[in-house]
């Protein structure tokens, strides 16, 4: 038999190590560090994710009886690799601010984060959509700019290869819109996505982003054969972010394996488990 | 000199430098990053750069984002 794992050759088969920009991960699970309601239940949120990754957003300093506590005293920067965002940002220009911005931060902490950004650039308020035509804009702009681009894009194929051409790091169609819960609502542009950004070049990294509303939404998006998944809403907003953080963490390993081990093709019809031959029942139409 | 701080009129002395309205405000040992009319002035050229009446500050820090 070939290529056949046996449980007590590894305890975690198939658990390599996720390769972006020239940084190893152990943990293929990006969480986004918005809308907890304490900065303590964020803290434990993350530490049961197990990620190694985490977003954060750039935003103006509150100048006056500002005595609350910072979003950075509360993450371990030695063991977080922080990714700034452009969200909230519509143009290309904005975007291209606020990433300079975002490094300098990150180069004032010393993080290993400090060249890479999370790209977005929306195309309106309501549906937070990406804007194909400025987020390729920002992206060329960022490259050139020595940038490492994780690039949050909606899910067609075609935009996730010109963001490719443009230079990104890693491309990150969306499952469904930002925090909307909907999960992967095309789970075939997903597909095509992968297969197109990954011909010729199997390691490029594809990370679905936005839109998990539950742990089967991180297993289906890493069965599917992502390399990552990012979310943030899913877990600061359920009932108990704790235990779904772990929940989310055990998904995404247990989607990337069935990925590996390779799930069987699905079928109109039924095959029995058990042998026909030998049976001793009546068998219709036999 | 009256510049727009995080979109907040502040009368400043001729003179000032974007370090010295950082101490002032308390952010000069805190993560910041800051822009002058639309253009990121680095962490390192803080204390050369001198701001002049009319202009537009932004500084910003990280905050929780998804």
């Amino acid at each position: 038999m070939a290529n056949v794992t046996t449980t007590n050759e590894l305890s975690e088969p198939g658990l390599a190590p996720l390769s972006i920009a020239g940084r190893l991960f152990s943990s293929r699970l990006f969480v986004g560090t918005g809308k907890y309601d304490s900065f303590e239940r964020m803290a434990g949120a993350l530490d049961a994710s197990g990620c190694e990754v985490v977003t954060v957003a750039v935003r103006r300093e509150r100048l006056y009886n500002d005595k609350g506590q910072s979003l950075l005293d509360h993450l371990d920067l030695s063991r977080y690799t922080i990714l700034p965002n452009t969200a909230g940002c519509f143009t290309a220009e904005d975007a291209v601010r606020v990433s300079r911005l975002g490094r300098d931060l990150l180069e004032q902490v010393g993080n290993p984060g400090a060249s890479w950004v999370k790209l977005e650039v929306l195309g309106d308020k309501k549906t937070l959509l990406p804007d194909p035509i400025g987020t390729i804009e920002a992206c060329k702009e960022l490259v050139a700019d020595g940038f490492q681009v994780l690039v949050y894009s909606s899910d067609d194929p075609i935009v996730a290869e010109r963001l490719k051409a443009c230079g990104a790091a890693s491309v990150m169609p969306a499952g469904s819109p930002i925090g909307s819960g909907q999960g992967i609502l095309n789970a075939n542009n997903i597909v095509i996505c992968l297969e197109k950004l990954k011909q010729g070049d199997p390691a490029y990294p594809v990370i679905v982003d936005a839109g998990v509303g539950g742990a089967s939404d991180v297993a289906r998006a890493m069965e599917l054969g992502a390399d990552g998944v990012l979310l943030n809403t899913a877990v600061a907003h359920a009932k108990d972010p704790v235990m779904m953080a772990h929940a989310m963490r055990k998904a995404c390993e247990c989607g990337r394996q069935s990925y590996l081990a390779g799930r069987i093709p699905k079928r109109l019809y039924a095959t029995a488990s058990s042998p026909w031959d030998g049976a001793i029942s009546y068998i219709p139409g036999e | 000199m009256r510049v727009r701080v995080n979109n907040e009129e502040r009368d400043l002395p001729e003179g000032t430098t974007l370090e010295r309205l950082l101490r002032e405000i308390g952010l000069a040992d805190r993560p910041c990053a800051a822009e002058v009319n639309r253009k990121h002035i680095p962490k390192r050229d803080h204390a050369g750069h001198t701001l002049r009446d009319g202009d537009t500050i932004e500084l910003v820090t990280l905050v929780g984002g998804g």
